[in-house]
């Protein structure tokens, strides 16, 4: 284990000891929020017990789908756009000011017009994450070196060989890290959109919690989705230094 | 001596002209250019900067088309796409980072009909002849800039191409590296038969390598004279302590200084007008 691991353990350690500290010594009192030891013994009860069960199955399938969507349609659209120059160009703008929209003032129509379902939701992650796939499937593919195509049509290499085999593959670091931004925005879009259009999922299992003064869940289910986008971005942070690290980046 | 004098590459007039863009005015690059090269030549093309050099290479091998004439390879025009039997090494790293040595060669063999058996052998018959069978699990990254040149030189000839066309490979290497891999070309053209054409900007890298030299105008790129060395076939790099060696390089020197001269007068290289 190496120096820097071990210094973000202990940084996780010293802040999770020191909530203990501040909750068992009544400095944060319980209704604003529970001791960590109390969390996690109560995340273990929710796990258990299988009650959140399809909340969970929900959330994660309705973040899939829409990462999915996003990858795909993101590495579609910004192959596409840099291919022509005069797109490019008429969308340049959008891309640059398009976080600054927020996504969710959305729902009202987006409710109207799919309805209550998974759709809407699935949508705004979608909507999220797409344009993060998109800007770095552009960057990435920006920065290939004139004489890796050469060599594609030397190779004589088709279009799709060309963008699968070589576009692709050496704009790899930069789609890695649109894929990170992608996870979160996702889940960032379906944990939020059940917030405030849903009967269902995490998010709503979170809100209704919240409403009813409920800690014993929502502190528990909110640790939960820290450990799943912990565990995600941990698994394509260590696939991006592979990468890098091939490719004498790092 | 050469043994046989079969043209392998004919160019007839070859010319090529940019077209005016961006306020700038068109530019006659190059030509026209009339040459042969022979079957199993070793062919060295030196010029000033700007002269249209890399543009001739990329005409030879169908990433450029001529503006007027014909090129044709093995007595066939060459078309809008890639002809088969030509491979063509760059100056700079064109290695794919992201495959080991060995998959970077054997990217080369990607559209062959060979089973693998064969492929294996090929890839590492091409590994033994550059020198790099210790080093085919590792990555680009992990080697030198000669050894990634090394890779790339493989990865053409794995394809066993009938001509190979060499844009300055060895402009980044060090003078000693240059004369090194100058003799492991020597030996992997010897062993392949393949022709060669080679584009530098080193007078002595061109008169120890070449069977032939063509030395360029400045723009737009003609050719000017044309160096026959007489070497032997079986050469290396020793062939520089022969007093030859001098007057040959002297020769091309006369030449290419005047051009070199007309050409620094100018503004704008030819290169600068093709981006």
């Amino acid at each position: 284990m190496n120096r820097v691991t071990v210094a973000r353990i202990a940084v996780i350690c010293a802040t999770i000891a020191l909530l203990e500290f501040m909750c068992l010594a009544g400095w944060i009192d319980k209704i604003t929020m529970q001791a960590p030891h109390l969390i996690a013994r109560d995340l273990y009860r929710l796990l258990t017990s299988g009650r959140m069960n399809g909340a969970i199955v929900k959330t994660l399938t309705n973040t899939l789908i829409a990462l999915l969507l996003a990858i795909s349609v993101g590495l579609i659209v910004g192959a596409a756009i840099h291919r022509w120059r005069a797109f490019r160009e008429a969308l340049d703008p959008l891309f640059a000011t398009y976080y600054a929209i927020p996504v969710f003032a959305f729902y009202p129509l987006l409710i109207v017009v799919f309805g209550l379902g998974e759709l809407p939701q699935i949508l705004i992650a979608f909507m999220l994450g797409v344009v993060a796939m998109i800007v770095n499937t552009l960057n990435g593919l920006d920065r290939i070196s004139p004489v890796i195509l050469k060599t594609g049509r030397i190779m004589q290499l088709g279009p799709i060989e060309m963008a699968w085999k070589l576009s692709l593959q050496a704009a790899g670091p930069y789609i890695i890290t649109g894929v990170k931004l992608a996870v979160a925005y996702a889940f960032i879009g379906t944990i939020g959109s059940e917030f405030i259009m849903s009967t269902g999922g995490i998010g709503y299992e979170i809100s209704f919690a919240y409403n009813n003064f409920d800690n014993a869940t929502m502190y528990p289910l909110i640790v939960l989705i820290l450990i799943v986008s912990i565990i995600i971005n941990a698994v394509l942070t260590h696939w991006e230094r592979i990468l890098l690290t091939r490719r004498g980046l790092r | 001596m050469m043994e046989a004098v079969t043209a392998h590459v004919a160019l007839k007039g070859v010319e090529k002209t940019f077209p005016a863009r961006e306020g700038r005015p068109a530019v006659h690059a190059l030509g026209p250019i009339n040459l042969e090269i022979r079957q199993g030549e070793f062919f060295s093309v030196v010029g000033p900067s700007g002269c249209g050099k890399s543009t001739l290479l990329e005409i030879l091998c169908a990433l450029s088309t001529a503006t007027n004439g014909s090129v044709q390879f093995e007595g066939k025009d060459i078309g809008s796409t890639v002809p088969d039997g030509v491979g063509v090494v760059f100056q700079e790293d064109a290695s794919l980072p992201w495959l080991t040595v060995t998959e970077n060669v054997a990217f080369g063999l990607r559209r062959a009909d060979l089973d693998k058996t064969e492929r294996d052998q090929r890839v590492q018959d091409a590994l033994k002849l550059v020198g790099l069978i210790d080093f085919a699990n590792s990555y680009p990254a992990q080697l030198s800039g000669g050894m990634r040149q090394r890779v790339c030189i493989a990865r053409t000839l794995v394809m066993k191409p009938r001509l190979i066309l060499m844009d300055e490979p060895f402009g980044a290497l060090d003078q000693q590296t240059r004369l090194l891999m100058g003799d492991e070309l020597l030996n992997m053209w010897r062993n392949t038969g393949a022709s060669v054409f080679l584009i530098t900007h080193a007078l002595d890298e061109a008169a120890m390598l070449a069977d032939r030299i063509g030395v360029m105008s400045a723009r737009p790129g003609c050719l000017v004279d044309i160096v026959e060395t007489g070497w032997p076939r079986d050469r290396d790099s020793r062939i520089v302590e022969r007093p030859e060696f001098g007057a040959i390089t002297a020769r091309m020197w006369k030449t290419l200084r005047e051009e070199s001269i007309k050409t620094m007068g100018r503004s704008t290289p030819a290169s600068e007008h093709q981006q």
